[in-house]
């Protein structure tokens, strides 16, 4: 199978600090991969270097996206690639209203395409739809972007985003903290719903739970900037039982 | 500097000698002005009242009234503004009856200039300058009752390339108890000039007047107003003032809440770039008891650009159950942009509520990158927290034409920032 996303010996530091310490890891295209690890590993520092952010510098190894060099692109220009974040901690916007937002985040992305842009109108509708899809109340497209949003209801509007952007590529940097059941099986579907032979996702997680939903092909444990282990989903279930500890004493030893 | 201001002002009075004779109306009032403008010179730095706002750009000025016409393209494109509005056109300081095109409920009184009653408010060294110099200007009554608007005020200046002439506009608006009228108020030309513009307005028992300001001077222009506002008993004035133009410029307000339960809203907005300069200035005096005022100033600098807020609230001792709010907040988008903010709180009644706040910050960089990684270009992004930042003061303006004209000024205004 074709690799969509490679990750070669990743280096990334901020403030001089080595937060990723030789990253390597490749996504097929169609796969599903989840990354476990325990606080302060570096899962949330790997999706904000591969989505662009430029507080963290990489300081070695090469990312590929769909043979791209991911790394020398913009923002913008990753997510027009099909490159989406669902952050673990959503920004607020206020003065900027969600559906305004949406609409501004698929056109600037369709315009990037050559693609015609979608009326009000008809972007209503489509947010509507996967609004309800989401089971999110319809006023949360009139509010400010995430201002005065539960935890829950920031999560589930980063999955409206996913599902209104349709993305190539979707990292969920612990969607799945914060959420009742209800709401994961919410997030399951809305990964499940894109699942296709184009489309991958990297899962960060800590809980088995939403890996029962979302079965990955493939299961990373990122220890200290580092993959120390990688195996197959039952990997997560040993994990559930063991915690890291054995893990990262193995990866020392 | 001072030598600069003091050769002006002389220029002033003697440009005042040339002309009176031809200035219409009875001269006793304007021979008066100049009397108080000659003891009083024009300000400097050193004069508490425009500490922050340096009037060296006046030292080109001759005080003459523009020779310049508007080509015939120049003002329909500026009327095209007006989203066909009724409107009143000004052209370098004269009315300009044929391109105006008043509502039923309006009519136009005729011009004639006095001073303000208010000792304080004559001394005011640009009122005046207004009072030897102004020709025309609107002068208009709602009668009791009625509801009208939106109504447009349109002034255009056609400056020089070199010279820099002056434009004195005197306005007098009167709203009778329980009239409503919305005055969107355009400020527009070319070249350079210098635009005093005086605006005295009276709002009677239970009126309502919404104002809305958009400044979009030349960016060669020195532009000053001075607005005094009276609202009796359970009246309304609320205003928004949207600064975009002019190398220097100052909306100065003066409010008096005169009667019981009466409302004042001052908000403002500057856009600036460049070396512009922009100065809100205000003084609102509460006078009757259970009165509220607010005011939220929002300033958007970039390059070298300097915005300054001067707000004060005087609160008598007969105006008790007084609600003062005034809030100056700057979004600085270049290191060396600058925001000066001066509160002032004078308060002789016991019971009252008075609060004052500023805020000074950047765009937000977690926000932008959140909207990159949406694939919103940078340049978009930023113009988007823009907006934002002033979204609320546009949601503010009640009449939906007025809230146009505004987001149409603005949306000429994205470029000059450079974002
Ligand atoms: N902005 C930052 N400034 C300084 N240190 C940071 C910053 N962001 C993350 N770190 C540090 O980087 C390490 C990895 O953090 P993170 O990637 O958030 O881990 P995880 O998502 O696995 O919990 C932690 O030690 C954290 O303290
Ligand atoms: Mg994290």
């Amino acid at each position: 199978m074709t690799a969509m996303l490679t990750i070669r010996d990743l280096h990334a530091e901020i403030e001089d600090k080595p937060i990723l310490r030789g990253v390597s890891l490749t996504v097929p295209a169609g796969e599903v991969h989840a990354i476990m690890g325990p606080n302060g590993s570096g899962k949330s520092t790997l999706s904000y270097v591969l989505s662009g952010r430029d507080d963290y510098a990489v300081t070695g190894g090469e990312v590929l996206f769909d043979g791209r060099d991911l790394l020398a692109m913009e923002p913008e220009e990753r997510a027009v690639a099909g490159l989406f974040l669902a952050f673990q901690a959503p920004v607020e916007l206020p003065g900027v209203g969600n559906a305004n937002f949406l609409r501004t985040a698929l056109n600037a992305q369709r315009r990037a395409r050559g693609e015609a842009e979608i009326d009000a109108v008809r972007f209503l509708k489509l947010a509507r739809e996967a609004a309800r899809r989401l089971a999110m109340p319809e006023d949360m497209l009139k509010r400010n972007v995430n201002v005065g949003f539960s935890g829950g209801e920031k999560k589930r509007n980063e999955m409206l985003q996913m599902v209104l952007l349709q993305p190539r590529f979707a990292i969920l940097d612990e969607t799945d903290s914060g959420l009742d059941i209800d709401a994961l099986k919410i997030v399951a579907d809305g990964v499940n719903g894109l699942r296709a032979p184009g489309f991958s996702a990297l899962v960060i997680t800590h809980h088995q739970r939403l890996l029962e939903l979302i079965v990955p092909d493939r299961v990373h444990v990122l220890v200290r900037g580092q993959i120390v282990r990688s195996g197959g989903p039952d990997l997560a279930r040993e994990l559930e039982v063991s915690g890291y500890g054995a893990v990262i004493r193995e990866a020392a030893a | 500097m001072s030598a600069t201001l003091e050769q002006a002002g002389s220029r002033a009075l003697a440009h005042f000698q040339a002309v009176r004779d031809r200035l219409p109306g009875c001269p006793d009032a304007r021979v008066a002005a100049a009397e108080v403008f000659r003891s009083r010179g024009l300000p400097s730095r050193r004069d508490e009242a425009w500490r922050y706002t340096s009037l060296r750009d006046l030292g080109a000025t001759s005080f003459a009234a523009p020779e310049a016409e508007v080509s015939p393209d120049a003002a329909a494109e500026w009327i095209s503004l007006t989203r066909g509005l009724p409107r009143i056109v000004f052209v370098n300081g004269r009315l300009r009856p044929e391109l105006s095109s008043l509502p039923a409920a309006i009519s136009l009184g005729s011009f004639e200039v006095s001073a303000p009653k208010d000792a304080t408010a004559a001394a005011l060294p640009f009122v005046a300058l207004n009072t030897m110099f102004a020709e025309d200007g609107m002068v208009i009554t709602v009668d009791p009752d009625i509801e009208c608007g939106p109504v447009v005020l349109l002034a255009l200046t056609v400056g020089g390339n070199v010279d820099m002439p002056a434009v004195c506009l005197r306005h007098r608006i009167a709203l009778r108890s329980g009239a409503r009228l919305t005055l969107v108020e355009v400020a527009a030309g070319s070249g350079r000039y210098f635009a005093n513009c005086v605006m005295e307005a009276e709002v009677a028992d239970g009126a309502k007047l919404s104002h809305v300001r958009i400044q979009r001077e030349s960016i060669d222009a020195t532009t000053l107003s001075t607005l005094f506002v009276d609202a009796s008993a359970g009246a309304t004035y609320d205003s928004f003032t949207l600064a975009l133009g002019g190398k220097l410029a100052r909306a100065e307000v003066h409010a008096r809440l005169a009667g019981p339960g009466a409302t004042v809203h001052l908000n403002a907005a500057q856009l600036l770039a460049g070396s512009q300069h922009a100065d809100v200035t205000t003084v609102v005096s509460h006078d009757a008891p259970a009165c509220a005022s607010r005011q939220t100033v929002k300033n958007i600098l970039a390059d070298r650009a300097h915005g300054v807020f001067q707000g004060k609230i005087e609160v008598a001792r007969a105006a008790q159950k007084t609600d003062g709010y005034q809030m100056n907040q700057a979004l600085l988008l270049s290191p060396e942009a600058e925001i000066d903010s001066k509160p002032e709180l004078e308060i002789f009644a016991d019971d009252v509520k008075c609060s004052h706040g500023a805020t000074v910050g950047e765009l937000d960089g977690d926000q932008i990158f959140y909207l990159r990684s949406r694939g919103v270009p940078e340049r978009d992004a930023r113009t988007l927290l823009i907006r934002a930042f002033l979204a609320e003061s546009l949601a503010d303006i009640e009449d939906a034409e007025a809230r146009r004209m505004a987001e149409d000024a603005l949306e000429g205004s994205w470029e000059k920032l450079g974002r």
